[in-house]
């Protein structure tokens, strides 16, 4: 090998425009979004934080350790987890406006969710919360109709892939509110208060429980990172390429029912993050899925940071529903999204 | 002859799904090695389910494919895409990605799923795309591309896999003249500076002669004619593969004209 200095310096060149090195440059800035966001957030609340009386205040120093940060590590690791299957999500179908709530995932799961707390909030299968159970049980349920829907043969039809969400949600919802009917009147109290969501905590105890459940999703989703890149490209070649795409699409499901259901029986259907957040960072740092999806769990950490950050101090005393944040900041993307697919499909 | 093919299958079956009608039935053909072959045949012979069994895509529901003589069923799909590259007719991405990006995808079998391009695999993706006359594409979107670019970026996406074997599903459909000219040019290339082994699905039996060394010619899902391109391209040949008395072949300038009477 003898390069002469310009072909070595192209060589280089070229090294800098791989996915590994924009992966690394792109986790260094979100890193320190992420890092300014969980201060941001740490800091507001219905008392701003005074750093110093942490030291001497016994009283500031249990809300802040006891509510204040078990809230904001919550908020991390669910949008963390939404931005993540909405990532892998809208790879494996090919489609941009895939995400938890528009496939119907987020609608079963609170569905599964309703009826463990209509059986009673403590109940336990096998030591496990029998809420997260029943939730990951009606996610899964509603991706393998929604994707049995949409699938004709080879191909999985868009159009048909969000309308089967959209019948799911709708079947989920009123499902919920028979159930809402029948059960007993603090129990469905119980019920109106979870539907709305919130990531209210009080201590670590909940978050570790969570992970235990979430941990195993996310490494899955990580590890097929590559295959999903393959399939958004495009099925039949990755398949072509040595993609096992059945085992791939089945793990996908399992992993992102498994998070949805846990998220949403914690709290409640928040949407429209794994849509907002994938995109942002599309747009940030490209289509390679094997960067959109570590960015998008670090982005979506710091987003529902910050989404409830409002949520706890737009109303001064009072809170409101961290969904309703997202969904407001996330419904006109997708609607600009909607009419920007219109645009490519048409071509 | 048959021990010359790289890829071969023998007595294949195939219907996508049960109850359904099969698409493909008691078809036995050998992809030769270091040879190009065309598969031709009327639309819905099962030229394409063919094309797809011996690339180890669909699994036959009776009969066997082989590559270099192991059962392709018992080969780790990583260590066919390594050997076998195969080309669908249309590539239909509905994400940005760039041509590069695209062909770049190629080089995955070779790497761990853990590792991400190196510096030297860009320059296979680079020289892939040059070599099919589309370095000019690589930073443009996919889907900004007309169909015959997406065709050249998918082809450039196979031969960057560095495969023993291509196997082309109607490659040359959305290729404008000159394009289609420079294709069959490069297989040939490939083929005898690399020894590479071609098969290529066409309707364009004009390409046939003299380009090609074996055409396989496909009717009602079986292989019903097959030997070199003058052995094929024969009127009553033609005319019982597309099942249409006014099929012509006729042979002028050192190659053959393929006609249907209007």
């Amino acid at each position: 090998m003898d390069l002469s200095s310009n072909q070595k310096s192209e060589i280089k060149n070229q090294k800098s425009v791989t996915a590994g090195a924009r992966l690394a440059r792109a986790l260094l800035l979100l890193t320190v979004v992420l890092v300014a966001s969980t201060a941001l957030a740490l800091w507001v609340g219905y008392q701003r934080l005074d750093f110093a009386a942490l030291w001497t205040d016994e009283r500031a120093r249990l809300i802040f350790f006891g509510l204040r940060l078990p809230r904001v590590v919550m908020a991390g690791v669910v949008g963390a987890s939404l931005g993540l299957v909405g990532a892998a999500l809208q790879a494996m179908f090919r489609n941009p406006l895939a995400e938890p709530l528009t496939l119907g995932v987020s609608g079963g799961g609170a569905l599964g969710a309703s009826v463990a707390i209509a059986f009673g909030m403590g109940a336990r299968v096998a030591g496990l919360p029998f809420v997260f159970v029943a939730a990951f049980a009606g996610a899964c349920l509603s991706v393998v109709v929604v994707y049995r829907l949409a699938r004709t043969g080879v191909t999985v039809l868009p159009g048909a892939l969000l309308l089967a969400g959209v019948v799911v949600n709708t079947v989920a919802a009123a499902g919920v509110v028979v159930i809402q009917y029948f059960a007993d009147y603090s129990r469905a109290l119980q019920i109106l208060r979870w539907t709305i969501g919130s990531l209210d905590v009080v201590g670590f105890d909940l978050v570790w429980r969570m992970l235990i459940f979430l941990v195993p999703g996310w490494v899955i989703l990580l590890l097929l990172a590559r295959d999903l890149h393959l399939l958004a490209v495009d099925e039949e070649t990755a398949e072509s390429l040595g993609v096992n795409v059945r085992r791939s699409e089945r793990l996908v499901y399992v992993a992102a029912s498994l998070i949805v259901g846990v998220t949403v029986a914690v709290g409640g259907t928040i949407g429209f993050v794994g849509l907002i957040v994938p995109h942002a960072v599309r747009l940030m740092f490209g289509e390679d899925v094997r960067v959109v999806m570590p960015c998008s769990f670090v982005l979506g950490a710091a987003f529902l940071m910050l989404a409830d950050a409002v949520a706890r101090t737009v109303l001064g005393a009072g809170e409101l529903p961290v969904g309703a944040i997202t969904a407001l900041a996330g419904g006109p993307v997708f609607l600009w999204l909607l009419r920007r697919q219109q645009r490519y499909t048409a071509m | 002859m048959i021990t010359a093919a790289l890829i071969e299958g023998r007595d294949l079956r195939f219907a996508y799904g049960g109850g359904q009608p099969e698409v493909v039935r008691g078809a036995t053909l050998g992809v030769e090695r270091g040879r190009l072959s065309a598969l031709i045949g009327a639309n819905g012979s099962g030229k394409s389910t063919l094309i797809r069994l011996l690339a180890g895509l669909l699994g036959p529901t009776a009969g066997e494919v082989t590559l270099g003589g192991v059962p392709l069923a018992r080969v780790e799909p990583r260590v066919r895409a390594r050997r076998v590259a195969y080309v669908p007719q249309s590539v239909s991405t509905v994400f940005p990605f760039t041509a590069l990006e695209v062909v770049l995808t190629g080089r995955s079998p070779h790497s761990s799923r853990f590792r991400f391009e190196t510096g030297r695999d860009v320059e296979a993706a680079r020289a892939a795309l040059a070599a099919v006359d589309a370095a000019h594409l690589e930073a443009r979107p996919v889907t900004e591309l007309s169909g015959g670019e997406r065709q050249l970026v998918a082809l450039a996406r196979a031969l960057a896999q560095e495969p023993e074997c291509l196997l082309l599903d109607e490659p040359s459909a959305a290729l404008d003249l000159k394009h289609r000219a420079g294709l069959i040019r490069h297989l040939r290339r490939l083929r005898d500076e690399q020894g590479m082994t071609v098969l290529v699905v066409t309707h364009d039996l004009m390409l046939l002669d003299p380009a090609f060394d074996r055409v396989h010619a496909v009717r009602l899902g079986r292989v019903a004619a097959e030997g070199s391109p003058a052995d094929v391209l024969r009127d009553e040949v033609l005319a019982d593969i597309y099942g249409d008395a006014y099929v012509r072949a006729r042979r002028a300038f050192g190659r053959t004209f393929v006609w249907s009477e209007l």
